[in-house]
């Protein structure tokens, strides 16, 4: 293929971009475990730290008019997205200053003005409402591209399926990104599905499908710019299997009693930031004072997000029932 | 005003819908090409073609998600789950999504989807084809629960249903299809959210909906000829439920009796009830009396199948029981 | 210097056990660090430090289990002078500023939907709940004349209870006693199971000679018509008094967990009501009436009772009873007292007996006397002194 996609704009400014944005989605969710430990951030926390890649690659090839629809584990996607991270943090806290007014917490990351619809807890239960976003699109004659991410063990779902089928059995414009970090909580991918191959799962569907190096920031940015292009002019599904891993446990409270040590070590020398990083000053493309200046605005941004989320506002109790209904509509406590 | 039937009304309700509003269109399993379960949408793919009239693979969970995300994207659309049963698979998506999304999303989403469902024994098609779950899903914050009983809420119920924000469901009974009756022939949109007084009286109040309407109403007239006057409310929504109504009834009758086609334990009759103690309590002369379906899967042969859903002898007995006269 | 603390690592995680140390004072740590291994429900599981720093000092030994939160160690962040320079302690590191707790969800307690309001036809009934409906129609209270204690004014069970007590014990205001005996029976009812429920009865016979009596009364009688003359139940009445006067414990009223007693002796005398029923109206200072005064009242009383034209004063003045069967009765009779009263004195009927005068067996007539005493008030030892004083009393007939 010789078409602009697959030249990705290598300028400096771009790749120092991807960069930050990796180290971002780190240091956020680095944050995050601390104030977790610290009872600030409570129920379910679910970390993304090693799969940056996927999210700071595919992302910002979509145009802001697209929508995506993510998983619980959707910090990443989200700050990438541009959901701004004081409104993320807040929405930790659960104060009412947060994106979902609180109301939603780490894993109902909600954001209408950046077309993010969650934020969803029940595997594979976000994949039939891309289907349908997707189908209205296509009845208004529209040309959206719906970005559905869903980690590897939703393929065991019915709702996959289901999802995958009609997608394209009717034609719809849903980029599935499926991010396999080969464990689903603590079962291992070999332990739950008969055929392993994902993207072969996709492809039974007849489904363009492809995979690519989960890792590689480079790599995913190649693939998102192929698969969007396609989905917008062909108005048909797409799926990419990023093949990843996750360096922490499936969320905070997790011994990680499933998996082997030495295999998160291994993994850990691939680490898509330090692999990056490393590229970049090896090929003089960045210099030391770069990541420390992109290190220091970001440890500021975090900073500040957090002393927002701090100063943020409980939401009265008086209004509990609010957000049952819409407000137009009648009393939410009927 | 015209002689029709029940799914007639139906079906021009989702006619006139969809020729008044472009973002309307009815999905669900063999809605298109077989016309309907129940034939409520015969001739209605002729009639508007396949991007309106969309046939589903049996993904009910697929499928009314999909629903969900074109109602945020957008659409109107009538998702016709094909009865209550296969609804379960659905559920799922009924409940995390559908009626959460908006306070999930603090306000920001909303899910302006009707989905539309056939409910109720009557037709010996045995346990797993004949549940009444209207009950369960009027537990839900977040959504609607309509059941149309009329001609007039048949064909009047759905167009107000999709100009609601939030997600209506709407429980047709299987045994009303081919009811006959007289509809005027300009009938256009009712409210959904009022019971209706359908029979006036003063000695006892008989709250019902859906299929059980019709034989709430003979009970009424039997019970007549015995002298007892009783006033009979279709309830029309289930969730939310008009209180006002039940309790100016119940103020006036002083006894009240609830017909409901579900289980007994763990009914709608159960809130009513609670509601009319808690509301009501002080113009009771009796306690609140409850028809419901027997503690038991429906059986399939006909006798036991009479035998274990509300049922006009069954319904006047409580009546009279609520009034000393049994 | 800033503490380490057990971390919070699930929703459902309350204390962790720390199993492992793999630092030791001195060591140098930056964040991300792996510094120990907790044991929790779910397995072991390695926490990391969030600061950089040094390791001063691990506060927990090994395998304690300690609530989240709790210090495990402490640590000198960097910049920090070493110890021993520091002129002052250094500083506690002070924690984020801790948001305001969530608002109390007391400020969510609704109060439940207001009733409708009921229209004309259930406004005229009044708000009586089905329990209390029930109870004033057994005991046929008139429900219009019951204040109602329950929600929104409504009648309860309890407010007909506190009418029935009120017909049943000696009314405090103006009310007649009236003849219906079915009230009446009930009224009695409610007085007498509340006697038994409330007072502590204890019981005391005595058997008196009353020869003296017999022979005083016959000799007194002598000369009088028959509607002038004295009843040897005036002889007992008298003596009950007197005794009374002098055992202030068994006269008086027991209110509000404590004994009152009462200054003057009206002395309640129980006269049964043709049809069945039974007052017991007060002869006001009994103990200082004459024998005769006091026939002639008793005459009067019983006559009002039995016609229905006795006072209230009457009726709720008694600061003790007596009772008596007269000559159809039994040997002896055990009283119930009339609260708030303490004390109720039987006598029996007069017997004649077998019994030792003056060292040999001869036949007198004996009247058995019973005392039920309140035994909040007074017991049996008080109870004997002043039955026996009854007793006494009537040796003397002509001291009465």
């Amino acid at each position: 293929m010789t078409a602009p996609a697959d030249k990705l704009h290598l300028s400096r400014e771009h790749l120092l971009d991807l960069l930050k944005q990796m180290i971002r989605i780190r240091r956020f969710e680095d944050k995050c475990a601390e104030l977790y430990t610290q009872e600030k951030i409570r129920g379910f926390l679910h970390l993304y730290d090693g799969e940056e890649a996927v999210a700071v690659g595919v992302i910002p090839v979509l145009e802001k008019r697209d929508r995506i629809v993510a998983t619980y584990r959707e910090h990443g996607q989200a700050l990438v997205r541009g959901v701004p991270m004081t409104k993320i943090m807040a929405e930790m806290y659960g104060k009412q200053e947060g994106c979902s007014r609180g109301r939603g917490g780490s894993m109902h990351l909600f954001d209408q003005a950046t077309n993010f619809h969650g934020g969803n807890a029940i595997v594979g239960g976000g994949l039939p409402l891309a289907v349908g976003l997707a189908l209205a699109d296509r009845m208004q004659g529209g040309d959206l591209v719906i970005a559905c991410f869903l980690g590897e063990g939703a393929v065991a779902e019915g709702e996959f399926h289901e999802s995958l089928n009609l997608a394209a059995l009717w034609g719809l414009p849903v980029l599935f990104v499926c991010e396999n970090n080969l464990y689903a909580m603590g079962t291992a991918l070999a332990l739950s599905e008969s055929e392993t191959d994902i993207q072969r799962k996709a492809a039974c569907y007849r489904i363009v499908s492809e995979a690519v190096d989960g890792m590689d920031v480079v790599a995913v940015e190649a693939a998102a710019r192929r698969a969007v292009q396609a989905v917008r002019e062909s108005r048909k599904p797409y799926f990419l299997e990023c093949r990843t891993y996750r360096f922490r446990a499936h969320s905070m409270f997790d011994a990680q009693l499933y998996r082997d040590k030495a295999e998160v070590e291994t993994w850990r020398q691939k680490d898509p930031i330090v692999r990056f990083q490393e590229w970049l000053e090896a090929s003089h493309l960045i210099h030391a004072q770069d990541v420390l200046r992109i290190e220091a605005e970001i440890a500021s941004e975090i900073a500040g997000a957090v002393a927002f989320a701090e100063a943020g506002t409980w939401e009265p109790v008086e209004q509990l029932t609010r957000f049952t209904y819409a407000e137009s509509a009648l009393p939410a406590d009927r | 005003m015209i002689e029709t039937t029940y799914r007639e009304a139906v079906r021009e309700a989702i006619r006139d819908a969809i020729k008044r509003d472009t973002r309307v269109f009815l999905m669900g399993e063999d809605v298109g090409r077989y016309g309907g379960c129940y034939a409520v949408s015969k001739g209605l793919l002729t009639e508007f073609g396949p991007e309106r009239i969309r046939d589903t693979p049996l993904s009910e969970s697929g499928f009314t998600g999909a629903g969900i995300g074109a109602a945020m994207g957008g659409m109107r659309p009538i998702v016709e789950l094909m009865t209550v049963n296969f609804s379960l698979l659905a559920l799922d998506q009924i409940l995390n999504n559908a009626a959460t999304i908006r306070h999930m999303s603090g306000g920001q989403f909303g899910v302006p989807l009707v989905i539309r469902m056939a409910t109720g024994a009557g037709r010996q098609l045995a346990a797993q084809h004949s549940h009444s779950l209207e009950g369960w899903y009027a537990h839900i914050p977040g959504i609607k629960v309509l059941a149309p009983a009329t001609l007039e809420d048949a064909r009047g119920m759905l167009w107000t249903a999709l100009q609601d924000p939030d997600p209506v469901l709407i429980f047709e009974n299987v045994m009303l299809y081919n009811m006959m009756g007289k509809l005027a022939a300009d009938a256009g949109p009712v409210d959904i959210d009022k019971a209706a007084v359908r029979r006036p009286g003063r000695d006892i109040s008989l709250i019902t909906y859906g299929g059980s309407l019709w034989k709430t109403l003979e009970a009424a007239t039997a019970l007549a000829a015995d002298k007892i006057e009783a006033e009979v409310i279709d309830l029309r929504s289930l969730r939310p439920l008009d209180d006002a109504t039940i309790m100016a009834s119940v103020a006036k009758t002083r006894r009240a009796v609830i017909v409901d086609e579900g289980w007994r334990s763990s009914s709608l009759a159960a809130e009513i009830a609670t509601r009319i103690v808690e509301q009501a309590f002080w113009a009771l002369d009796a306690p609140i009396g409850r028809v419901c379906t027997e503690e038991v899967p429906i059986p399939y042969p006909a006798h036991l199948e009479y035998a274990a859903i509300p049922q006009v002898p069954k319904i006047a007995a409580a009546a009279k029981t609520a009034l000393g006269r049994a | 210097m800033v503490e380490f603390r057990m971390p919070s690592l699930g929703p459902d995680m309350e204390a962790g056990k720390l199993v492992e140390w793999r630092v030791k004072p001195g060591d140098r740590v930056k964040r991300g660090d792996i510094v120990a291994v907790v044991d929790t429900q779910k397995g072991a599981i390695e926490i990391e430090i969030y600061q950089s720093g040094q390791i001063e000092q691990l506060l927990v030994n090994l395998d304690t289990k300690v609530p989240v939160g709790t210090p495990l160690a402490r640590l000198r962040v960097e910049g920090e002078a070493e110890p021993g320079l520091a002129a002052a302690p250094p500083p506690p590191t002070a924690p984020a500023a801790p948001s305001a707790a969530p608002p109390a969800v007391e400020a969510l307690v609704r109060p439940p939907p207001p009733p409708i309001s009921m229209g004309p036809v259930a406004a005229a009934r009044a708000r009586v709940s089905p329990v209390a409906r029930r109870l004033a129609e057994e005991n046929r209270i008139d429900l219009s004349t019951v204040a109602g204690s329950g929600p929104g004014g409504a009648i309860t069970y309890a407010d007909v209870e506190r009418e029935l007590r009120k017909a049943a014990a000696p009314p405090e205001g103006k009310r007649a006693l009236w003849l219906d005996l079915g009230a009446m029976r009930t009224a009695i009812a409610a007085a007498m199971a509340r006697s038994k429920r409330e007072i502590p009865h204890y019981y005391l016979e005595h058997q008196v000679d009353v020869t003296p009596c017999e022979q005083w009364l016959t000799q007194k009688n002598a000369p009088r018509p028959p509607n002038s003359r004295l009843l040897i139940g005036a002889l007992a009445i008298k003596a009950a008094a007197l005794a009374a006067r002098r055992f202030p414990a068994f006269n008086g009223f027991y209110r509000d967990n404590k004994f009152e007693p009462a200054q003057a002796v009206h002395l309640g005398v129980a006269i049964a009501i043709r049809g069945g029923g039974l007052a017991a109206p007060a002869l006001h200072d009994a103990d200082r009436l004459s024998l005769d005064e006091l026939m002639s009242r008793m005459r009067d009383l019983v006559q009002r009772t039995r016609s229905g034209r006795i006072r209230s004063s009457e009726i709720s003045d008694p600061t003790i009873t007596v009772s008596s069967l007269g000559e159809r009765g039994v040997e002896a009779l055990y009283g119930i007292i009339y609260p708030p009263q303490v004390a109720i004195v039987g006598f029996g009927k007069v017997v004649t007996r077998p019994w030792v005068v003056d060292g040999a067996i001869g036949l007198r007539s004996v009247v058995t006397i019973t005392l039920s005493g309140d035994h909040r008030v007074s017991d049996g030892h008080a109870g004997a002194l002043f039955l026996a004083e009854i007793g006494r009393l009537l040796q003397e007939p002509d001291k009465l």
